[in-house]
């Protein structure tokens, strides 16, 4: 039968999917932008799977936060991507050190 | 039976198309391969009984987010091998990372299934005689009102954010300037001349 274990497990490899591509496509921003998709998306399985597993609601209902946070960090995110790519055509981040902070 | 199936089935595609959105060459069939992972994450999810976090991945993942994404990457004209230069290089330390990572979090699993430490009481169990969506909506509109509102203004943020940062005034177009057609004033914009007898007009 399936217990909260399998969604643990599945949510990890998720998670550790979405740091491996964060660390693999370390060049390519859109790429790193979708694996913290994904390492949220592993977060979400996460409180759905104990919010069941608990028979307590209030994992999703921040699983619907997390959501939000996503969502709005998704938007900002390209938002900052196309400004960059405007500046310089490129959207290689390996020297974005263009402040020099 | 048919639970097993479908959650192994789900399970096996969703990790599937993860590994393929990080190792795919090219980041518009990341964004597909996304789109795949968040509908078969929104099944687990359902067999979990949390059916409206299920259909709100899909309406917000895949209806906005993924489609975020692939507007942003159809848009910009980028060297899409040039980015990839990188990728034997920096597997190493990224795989190590990851392994760690993983041991961790079975560790963690394992530490967990052992007993792990005692937890508060339940916060708000779930009552079983009315639906997920309607538990939910009690749940986000009494007691986490404020915090409702705060997602509310974090979106808002977002969108304003997003808008100041995109948005750029274009140097060198007429457009139409409204606030200046409705100062016009009849005096300002005529005027009235008497040229004599056989001298030239002058505009």
């Amino acid at each position: 039968m399936i217990s909260v274990g399998h969604y643990l497990a599945v949510s990890a490899v998720l998670f550790t999917l979405g740091v491996l591509g964060i660390f693999i496509n370390r060049k390519n921003i859109i790429v790193i932008l979708m694996a913290i998709e994904l390492i949220l998306l592993a977060v979400n399985i996460n409180l759905v799977a104990f919010s069941a597993a608990l028979n307590d609601l209030v994992g999703q209902v921040f699983s619907m936060f997390v959501l939000t946070v996503a969502a709005g960090e998704a938007a900002i995110g390209l938002a900052i991507l196309v400004i960059y790519f405007r500046g310089r055509g490129t959207i290689a981040v390996d020297d974005a050190n263009r402040m020099k902070g | 039976m048919i639970q097993l199936i479908a959650f192994y089935l789900f399970a096996t595609i969703v990790i599937a198309s993860a590994a393929m959105v990080i190792f795919a060459r090219n980041p518009v069939h990341s964004v597909m391969w996304l789109i795949l992972a968040f509908f078969n994450a929104a099944g687990l999810m359902l067999l979990a009984g949390a059916e409206f976090i299920a259909m709100l991945l899909v309406i917000v993942y895949v209806g906005a987010v993924a489609v975020l994404f692939l507007f942003v990457v159809m848009m910009l004209d980028i060297d899409f091998a040039e980015l990839r230069s990188g990728f034997v290089r920096y597997l190493p330390l990224g795989a190590l990372v990851a392994i760690v990572l993983a041991a961790e979090l079975v560790f963690a699993v394992g530490a967990w299934q052992a007993g792990g430490v005692d937890l508060a009481a339940r916060a708000a169990p779930a009552a079983t005689d009315t639906s997920n969506i309607q538990q939910i909506g009690e749940l986000l509109y009494t007691r986490y009102i404020f915090l409702f509102e705060a997602a509310g203004i974090v979106l808002l943020v977002a969108m304003i954010g997003a808008i100041v940062l995109t948005h750029r005034q274009r140097g060198g177009v007429r457009i139409q300037n409204i606030s200046a057609q409705n100062r016009r004033r009849p005096e300002d914009a005529t005027r009235l001349v008497d040229p004599g007898v056989g001298q030239g007009m002058e505009l």
